[in-house]
């Protein structure tokens, strides 16, 4: 623990960059637990007086079309951005590792089941699908969260049943079986434990993207309705002010976006490279 | 060269069913009575029994995914509810103007990407090598709805070069005649180099838009590649040769680095099928991807499952012509299989 630890400080120091997107990332963590204190305005308060202000001193983001904060709004959105690509990753990572850890561990129709269930989600375009999911199932949060869960659900099982697999007949298995462990034990205790590493660092690669897909649902009207503060819907609540020169209205909310991403990226290079040091590049 | 490609269908088509399956069940997890929505909110009781008769909806699962099965074979793909056409004719009527779209932004990215990779992996530590690296970097995290944005900002309204953002052509121009369904093909097999530019013009942005979102992955995987093959045995011996450092690095490193980068086109591509409905919104652009959104914005939902299937379809398809490409650049897998 002590030696991941140093190695850790050393990972973060090392590259300035890195340690440049873990402030970040506090500050982004911090917006998302206090946010709804700090904002400087309600994000929901219309002001049909201040409307399409550009950035001053009152407003440092400026205000949209009605008049709201956008500053409070960018702050206030982070939580719920946040939220819908962290549960949307571990609730990938969660169903995808019993599915892959299984279907690795037992072959069979296990085995068969999970790949053609992998296959078929991997012949869509997955943005597509995502949209066909939201279609039929109607835009919610929620619905989001399994739409995006769903669409990466096919890179965490593929990698649990790849690593489950070539660990299946090695040494330490063979020795617990023979101690009396039962299968369920064997995969949860022994084997699972060693498929973490890449896991992780595929989670921690995939958080960017969630965030990416999310918004981008909500971008084009199938995710969060309006007028709840999320970076996609603010951006596409100032598409149409953008031919007409009121920049500050989808800059902001998109510019958070981009960091957050970003953050998530250069994070997710970072924690790969403390964990798997040999597929640095 | 038929055996493989009749293989690779044969290989493609549990995907393909695949596909068929979970469009059907997500028609069917549409929450109310279909029968009722689709009889409208003033209809009896005894219309809306008749339209689920006439829909299937009263005969069981299996039999009903038979249906659809048969209707898919004759290429019904039922009809919008908003237009009152056949989803199939709006679909195809709109797949060239994406179709445009979407080459046009994977030609630019390839045609950027790949010197760039090959460039960063000839001169490793040097300013194009950084500059790669910042593009990868910065590309894989920019959201493909503000980058176009920004663009439209900057170059409409600051700078005044670019069209506004709305559609294929300005309203003043008329339409080519209809051969190919691209602009481009069309304005320059009508022989008029002024509508050609027209729309040239209408589609630099949301090309650049599309192209710099994949210009990443491709440059990465280019160089990644290029990094392995420099390295190889057979690449020192050609070097040790005195082959001229042109000869090397386009003719025995690229074309051997040129399979992983075919393989990643793949997931590109896909990847822009998905994105077209984002960049269709933001340029007004009459594709097959704003047409799905305003279906799933009315509820209407053949045509979305119509889109849907339509674009696993190019993508199985486009996966297809990968796997034919790669027997072309590398005969040892023509063999093989």
């Amino acid at each position: 623990m002590r030696q991941l630890l140093r190695h850790g400080r050393y990972v973060l120091t090392e590259n300035r960059l890195t340690l440049g997107a873990f402030a970040l990332l506090l500050v982004f963590v911090g917006l998302a637990l206090v946010g709804p204190w700090i904002a400087p305005y309600d994000p929901l308060a219309t002001a049909a007086a201040h409307k399409l202000e550009p950035p001053s001193r009152a407003h440092w983001f400026g205000t949209d079309h009605v008049g709201r904060d956008i500053l409070s709004r960018v702050i206030v959105a982070t939580r719920l951005d946040l939220a819908i690509a962290l549960s949307a990753v571990a609730l990938s990572f969660v169903l995808g590792s019993v599915a892959g850890a299984c279907a690795g561990f037992f072959g069979g129709w296990t085995e068969r089941v999970v790949s053609r269930l992998v296959d078929t989600i991997m012949a869509f375009p997955l943005f597509v699908l995502a949209m066909g999911i939201i279609a039929a199932v109607g835009t919610s949060v929620v619905n989001i969260i399994y739409a995006t869960a769903i669409i990466n659900f096919p890179f965490y099982a593929r990698l649990a049943r790849a690593e489950v697999n070539v660990r299946r007949e090695a040494g330490f298995v063979e020795a617990a079986r023979l101690s009396g462990n039962s299968s369920a034990r064997i995969l949860a205790a022994h084997l699972f434990p060693n498929c973490l590493p890449p896991m992780t660092v595929q989670a921690s690669l995939n958080m960017g993207w969630a965030i990416l897909n999310s918004a981008g649902l909500s971008f084009i009207g199938l995710g969060v309705r309006p007028p709840t503060p999320e970076w996609g819907i603010m951006v596409a609540d100032g598409s149409a002010f953008m031919v007409s020169g009121e920049w500050w209205i989808a800059f902001f909310p998109g510019l958070a976006l981009m960091l957050a991403v970003f953050c998530f990226n250069l994070l997710g290079d970072a924690v790969r490279d403390l964990i798997d040091p040999r597929r640095r590049t | 060269m038929l055996r493989m490609i009749g293989r690779r269908l044969a290989i493609a088509t549990p995907g393909i069913i695949g596909v068929i399956v979970v469009t059907f069940l997500l028609n069917r997890a549409l929450p109310g009575d279909p029968a009722a929505y689709f009889a409208g909110p003033a209809a009896t009781r005894q219309a809306i029994e008749e339209i689920r008769v006439k829909l299937g909806l009263d005969r069981s699962l299996p039999e009903q995914f038979a249906l659809f099965v048969r209707d898919l074979a004759r290429g019904e793909l039922g009809t919008s509810l908003t237009s009152g056409q056949p989803v199939l004719a709006e679909l195809l009527a709109r797949l060239p103007a994406s179709l445009e779209l979407t080459l046009c932004a994977l030609l630019f990215a390839v045609a950027v990407a790949l010197p760039l990779g090959i460039l960063a992996a000839a001169r490793p530590g040097s300013w194009i090598d950084h500059l790669t690296r910042v593009i990868v970097t910065a590309g894989n995290s920019l959201p493909i709805f503000f980058t176009g944005l920004l663009l439209v900002y900057v170059f409409y309204y600051l700078l005044g070069l670019a069209p506004p953002p709305l559609g294929r052509l300005d309203p003043f121009a008329s339409a080519p005649r209809t051969v190919t369904g691209a602009y481009l093909i069309d304005s320059l097999l009508m022989g008029d180099p002024a509508l050609f530019w027209a729309s040239a013009r209408q589609m630099i942005l949301p090309t650049l838009t599309l192209g710099v979102a994949v210009l990443a992955p491709i440059a990465r995987m280019t160089r990644a590649a290029m990094l392995g093959v420099l390295s190889s045995d057979f690449m020192r011996t050609a070097r040790a040769s005195g082959l001229s450092p042109a000869t090397l690095l386009y003719v025995y490193a690229l074309r051997n680095a040129l399979l992983p980068v075919l393989t990643s086109l793949g997931g590109v591509f896909s990847f822009l099928l998905g994105v077209n409905v984002v960049v269709e919104k933001i340029f007004a652009w009459p594709g097959i991807g704003s047409y799905a959104l305003e279906a799933v914005l009315a509820s209407d939902y053949a045509p979305v499952q119509g889109y849907v299937l339509m674009m696993a379809s190019l993508y199985v398809l486009l996966n297809l012509l990968i796997d034919v490409l790669y027997g072309v650049i590398d005969p040892r897998i023509r063999i093989e299989t």
